[in-house]
């Protein structure tokens, strides 16, 4: 029987160290891939980890690749407490930049915080209105909202196309569409003494929100109600419409906040380039985090990481660009695999259980 | 706060970070730093793979041309998006691997990140190949880029020679002037052997969407196009589409005779290597930055693939005329008149722009005889 300290502790070191156990098998079966394509594992390993994290270039580095992603893990994670599989932040992000950029052009000539605050607010609400419409067609038209979702996201992509190259084309940008820039003074900066900018430090703080509004308030059970029984919650009395449309109208202004960032901070102008596949990857960030918004962060990094690392790996010792790819799909097949082993080992159950009849103990 | 005091910052920040193993890693950072001091390092970032059969090939194989040189190390970095993940890649190269000339090859990396890596490390040269350098821009930045249309002018002749239908299909990725300048010089050369050809095109929206392409291709075909040619990123599936199909096609950016040994006509390649080899020779020697560069046939910037078998000797003859005149300078594609497919006249009698005339590089018509809109 387990007292004290053992029985706080073992809880919270089982989440922790089956991922990490499944991290180590994961980099032991990669080993064996890179040995197999006759590079040698430690030296692939070592490289790996200067270009990820070796250094205070490299941990920035990280960083800026992980920024984005928080956002974008978040549009999935969200209304996935609401038991909604929503898969389209790409189109969101899409359309969250553009509606940036128009702003961003619009807003010129007032100050750089009027229009920096003025780009985040239209990108989180268009994104937020684009994933309202699949939490919507699910809940009024019946239509499963993982396929509307992804549908909705190629049309917001598209209509970022059209727009770009079409109405909102700044005539000034023949040969790479764009829309008018915003202006270098009203970009967002970086943090200070940090070559990052800001976009990490909107994404984590709006994942701790999320975290804590989910863990400590009755929103966070109002939602797992909804998600876990949509009927049993109906009859406690909730209003479950309003509970599935906002929760993936939130989770759609994560995306749409981190295409608006994407123009505001890096590229200056709304244009194709912001349709660079983070919204596919915050899928996998999401699922990797188990849909726990605060997990979400450090699987960003991770994968920020993971990506800064490939470079280095592509820099240093000549391989392919698809050796990351590779490393990336055995990591995260062993992680999610591991996912069943938890609650399955007997070390972590404290079995304290009091016998509530007398005498049954074994 | 001021350079130093970050590197300081840094480089405590680093000491806490990793302790043991961050002073191995700068161990043996120091010798691959030293060892490499002698040569200069360049560094080559693509935004796809280096062996799509196309344009990040055409980059790649130039840059194994420079690995060739005693002089030179060479850091690559294949799929780069362009996104802040280009300038994060440029700047490691700069950091990590010493590298004191970057060729960023892709259109996007430009406007902002070349740029603002431009200012940002005032003594490193950045190359970037797409022609957008001005002179308001950082002085050790620069532009490089080939007049390829010279290329796609003379495939237009020799497709013009095998065509039976007079119907050229044109696969195309945006309609940017780069892009239309392209069709335009495909189609006045076909008509430069017979008025009466068409050329049709399909634009894809976007650099590299193999399935639409391969879903272009075959619907060109079913049209009765016979002769298919594309400006994507890697025309791969098109020229294998047009191959099973059992129609002629032409190339771009690199040779694809091998994927289409029985309909392959001719191409339109690059060979970067030329203004490669200047760049790299300009940095090795501490000469100038070379900020604007460009060239064509004559430069030895671009070239034909070898004509394919299905070509007879009547086409090679009147290309091989024309290229001729291209090498000596004289020839001229875009002459007036000249009117664009909604009988606008684009070009009037009397003016004929030359290679090198800028008015050319904000193509935004299509010429007479291209179906297809904007």
């Amino acid at each position: 029987m387990y007292t004290g300290i053992k029985r706080f502790l073992l809880p919270i070191a089982e989440p922790l160290l089956v991922p990490t156990g499944a991290i180590l098998v994961g980099m032991l079966l990669f080993a064996g891939f890179v040995a197999l394509v006759g590079q040698s594992p430690p030296e692939v390993f070592l490289t790996l980890y200067q270009g990820g994290f070796g250094s205070s270039f490299s941990l920035q580095n990280t960083l800026v690749l992980a920024s984005p992603l928080i956002l974008t893990g978040l549009a999935v994670a969200i209304p996935a407490q609401a038991g909604m599989i929503m898969i389209g932040g790409e189109g969101a992000l899409a359309l969250g930049a553009l509606l940036a950029g128009v702003v961003g052009y619009a807003l010129h000539d007032n100050s750089a915080l009027v229009a920096q605050i003025g780009m985040l607010t239209a990108g989180a609400l268009t994104g937020a209105l684009w994933f309202a419409l699949s939490g919507w067609l699910r809940n009024y038209r019946g239509v499963n909202e993982t396929i509307s979702s992804l549908l909705l996201s190629y049309i917001g992509i598209a209509l970022l196309n059209y727009c770009i190259q079409g109405p909102l084309k700044d005539p000034a940008s023949t040969n790479n569409p764009a829309t008018h820039p915003i202006g270098d003074a009203h970009m967002i900066g970086n943090i200070p003494g940090m070559d990052v900018h800001y976009g990490l430090i909107i994404g984590i703080v709006f994942a701790l929100i999320i975290w804590l509004v989910l863990k400590y308030t009755t929103v966070g059970l109002a939602l797992r109600a909804v998600g876990g029984n949509p009927r049993a919650a109906q009859m406690a009395g909730l209003n479950v419409n309003y509970w599935v449309i906002g929760a993936a109208a939130v989770g759609g202004a994560a995306a749409g906040l981190s295409g608006a960032i994407e123009v505001a901070a890096v590229q200056g102008s709304a244009n194709s380039a912001v349709v660079a596949g983070y919204g596919f990857t915050g899928i996998l960030v999401a699922f990797i985090a188990r849909q726990n918004p605060f997990a979400v962060i450090p699987i960003a990094i991770l994968f920020g990481g993971i990506d800064a690392a490939g470079g280095m790996l592509q820099r240093r010792l000549d391989m392919p660009d698809a050796t990351v790819i590779v490393f990336q799909g055995i990591l995260f097949v062993v992680i999610l695999a591991s996912d069943t082993l938890l609650g399955r080992f007997r070390f972590f159950k404290p079995t304290t259980t009091k016998p509530v009849i007398k005498g049954t103990e074994s | 706060m001021n350079m130093s005091t970050i590197d300081k910052s840094r480089r405590k920040a680093l000491a806490q970070l990793g302790g043991s193993a961050a002073a191995l890693t700068l161990i043996s950072l120091g010798i691959r730093t030293a060892s490499a001091s002698e040569k200069l390092t360049i560094g080559a970032v693509y935004v796809g793979s280096r062996d799509d059969y196309g344009y990040n090939q055409s980059h790649a194989e130039a840059v194994a041309e420079m690995k060739k040189l005693p002089y030179i190390r060479v850091v690559e970095e294949e799929r780069v998006p362009e996104t802040i993940a280009v300038q994060k890649s440029m700047q490691a190269m700069i950091e990590q691997d010493d590298a004191k000339l970057i060729f960023a090859t892709s259109f996007g990396y430009f406007d902002p990140y070349v740029l603002k890596l431009g200012a940002q490390y005032p003594k490193i040269r950045f190359a970037h190949c797409g022609g957008l350098w001005t002179p308001k821009d950082p002085k050790n930045t620069g532009s490089f880029f080939g007049y390829i249309d010279e290329c796609e002018y003379l495939s237009g002749v020799v497709a013009a020679h095998v065509s039976k239908s007079k119907k050229l299909g044109f696969i195309a990725a945006k309609p940017i002037p780069q892009v239309l300048r392209n069709i335009n010089s495909f189609t006045l050369g076909a008509q430069s052997v017979d008025p009466s050809f068409t050329t049709h095109v399909i634009f894809t929206g976007d650099w590299s969407m193999p399935v639409k392409e391969a879903e272009s291709a075959n619907s060109l075909i079913d049209q009765g196009c016979d002769v298919i040619t594309c400006h994507v990123d890697s025309p791969k599936v098109i020229i294998e589409t047009a191959e099973k199909r059992g129609v002629y096609c032409t190339g771009y950016h690199v040779d694809q005779s091998s994927l289409a040994p029985k309909g392959y006509l001719t191409g339109a390649e690059w060979v970067w290597a030329t203004p490669y080899k200047m760049l790299v020779d300009a940095a090795y020697e501490g000469k100038p930055m070379l900020n604007f560069l460009r060239g064509g046939l004559k430069e030895g910037f671009v070239k034909m693939s070898p004509y394919g078998k299905a070509v007879p000797e009547k086409a090679k003859e009147t290309a091989d005329a024309i290229k001729a005149k291209m090498l000596g300078g004289s020839y001229v594609i875009f002459k007036g008149p000249l009117k664009d497919n909604n009988g606008k006249t684009v070009i009037p009698e009397g003016v004929s722009l030359g290679q090198r005339d800028v008015a050319l590089e904000g193509m935004n018509y299509l010429v007479a005889g291209v179906v297809g809109q904007i």
